[in-house]
């Protein structure tokens, strides 16, 4: 039995192939999330101790536990969540729409070389203008209202994820297509079993970047016209010189742009879990 | 019974043409393993290619049971060497794809994938990810992939070139074994003479480009699957043949090359 001898061979070179460091030594391990903290403590100590020991003006940069305790405040009061949502439906209303409108675009153009062909210069174009230089615009054409600030989000996010659709749908293993279609796939089919599934890591990294564009345009978009939102938040509280409150704002948003980042990053794990 | 009957493929690259197959004439009959070898470049896939449907002739036709051939089919199933697995999917489940096409239900569909993979020796690893398996049992379940949907013919393009040789010889046999039991048509395309005599009935010498069959030899070693067939006198004696018909090829090819390599640089 030629064929037992071989399967046991090669379950062995399984075996053999992990990659080293699988299996971490035990104390590493444990102490991966103390190690990764060291960087943002230090960060954090330098902040609280450069305004007390006086080497920045506090005026400015108030030492964090300021910040902290002004962070509180603005919790306690039911603002923070006030602007918390308001941004979060701005963020997640843009980001959604384009994850709608992006995806099945990016499919037909990068499954249609014509199309593709015809839309390049365009598309090129688009893309090296910044989201934010059209601000303005959106402002002028849509007012100061929600519609202006959704649609600068909906516009930025739309181009890492059409460009990544695009891309994925574009770079699918020619031999995958050949091998389904000597089994006689026809186009739809082959569509629906192998160009969609073989791009999916590729649109989800798309779908990562758009989550990192839709936090980044907000607090510009929430600068102009704004009554409620994060960036409203940082804008206002530097303008009535409520400075703690600022910073209280700015970290507010950097965390929230990182939980989110995080989330995005867990779905394109378990979507993905075939890329090597 | 596969007749192929003048076939030629000429292909534009950049403007330029270029023969790949020029008046190939040959028949395969049903349930026969033939073996095809050749000089690198000589269009021994692109052979495989018009048999799997997947390119049209240029002149010349290729009929399977009397029927032109006019695109691919599940009749046919074909075994390429860099596997093509569908990374995605579960062993099991890439095994299931071409029975997708089938009147199956769904458990239908999963006992005959399951029953295929055990045929080949992977009983227990229907759940691995093709990233998760050697390039041995990778290639297994493409085999088992194109067993499963039960075609009259197996196409298979240099499918064990990748393979190190222990591997190599334990897939050969049991692919010598998966024949015999099921009495498929196999076309078998490699570069390696000995793999050829040991696999085919007959094997067809190919010459360098434009790809036109050489010769065709018939090669009978009695029950290959039983004892030390390569040992045999017999089977020097075709590799010896089989060398000196594809030395000149071999050599042409070479030449062909450096002189295409040097009208490049």
């Amino acid at each position: 039995m030629a064929s037992l001898t071989e399967t046991r061979a090669d379950t062995t070179g399984i075996v053999a192939d992990e990659p080293p460091g699988v299996r971490r030594r035990a104390p590493y391990r444990t102490l991966a999330p103390a190690r990764r903290s060291i960087a943002i403590v230090v960060l954090l100590l330098v902040w609280e101790l450069l305004p007390r020991l006086s080497f920045v003006d506090a005026t400015f940069l108030p030492p964090f536990s300021d910040v902290a305790v002004a962070w509180y405040d603005l919790l306690r009061s039911g603002e923070l969540a006030e602007h918390t949502q308001a941004s979060l439906v701005r963020s997640l209303a843009g980001f959604g729409l384009a994850i709608v409108v992006a995806i099945p675009l990016g499919l037909v153009i990068g499954w249609y070389r014509p199309v593709a062909e015809l839309l390049n210069p365009v598309l090129e174009l688009f893309r090296n203008t910044a989201a934010l230089a059209l601000l303005p615009v959106f402002v002028l054409i849509l007012g100061l209202g929600e519609t202006s600030k959704i649609s600068i989000i909906l516009y930025a996010c739309t181009w890492p994820i059409l460009l990544n659709t695009i891309n994925g749908v574009k770079t699918v293993d020619p031999l995958l297509i050949k091998s389904a279609r000597s089994m006689g796939l026809g186009a739809l089919r082959l569509f629906q079993k192998v160009i969609l599934p073989a791009s999916v890591p590729a649109i989800f990294t798309g779908i990562r970047l758009a989550g990192a564009y839709s936090i980044l345009v907000l607090v510009a978009a929430e600068m102009v016209g704004a009554k409620a939102g994060l960036g409203y938040l940082i804008n206002h509280s530097q303008f009535n010189f409520a400075v703690p409150d600022m910073y209280a704002g700015i970290v507010t948003i950097s965390v929230l742009g990182l939980l989110f980042n995080q989330l995005l990053l867990r779905l394109e794990g378990r979507f993905s879990t075939w890329r090597l | 019974m596969i007749r192929i009957e003048g076939v030629g493929k000429v292909f534009d690259v950049r403007g330029e043409s270029f023969t790949a197959l020029q008046d190939i004439d040959l028949e395969i009959r049903t349930g026969e393993f033939l073996a095809v070898v050749g000089p690198s470049g000589c269009g021994k896939s692109t052979l495989l290619d018009l048999l799997g449907g997947l390119s049209e002739p240029t002149s010349g036709r290729i009929l399977l049971d009397g029927v032109p051939v006019t695109g691919p089919g599940l009749d046919r199933g074909v075994v390429f060497q860099q596997y093509a697995l569908f990374p995605w999917r579960t062993a099991v489940a890439n095994v299931e794809f071409g029975l997708e096409g089938k009147n199956l239900s769904k458990r239908e569909r999963r006992e005959r994938a399951r029953h295929h993979l055990s045929l080949v020796g992977l009983s227990g690893f229907e759940d691995r990810y093709p990233h998760e398996l050697s390039g041995g049992m990778r290639q297994r379940v493409a085999i088992a992939r194109s067993l499963a949907f039960d075609p009259d013919v197996l196409l298979m393009d240099e499918p064990y070139a990748a393979l190190d040789a222990q591997t190599r010889e334990s897939l050969q046999d049991e692919l010598l074994r998966i024949w015999e039991r099921t009495g498929k048509t196999v076309v078998f395309i490699t570069h390696g003479i000995e793999e050829a005599i040991y696999l085919g009935e007959r094997v067809a010498v190919m010459t360098s480009r434009p790809g036109r069959i050489k010769h065709v030899v018939p090669v009978s070693l009695g029950r290959r699957t039983e004892g030390e067939v390569r040992a045999a006198p017999e089977f020097g004696r075709y590799r010896r043949e089989l060398a000196s018909l594809l030395r000149d090829e071999v050599e042409r090819a070479r030449i062909q090359e450096l002189r295409e390599v040097a009208s490049v640089g």
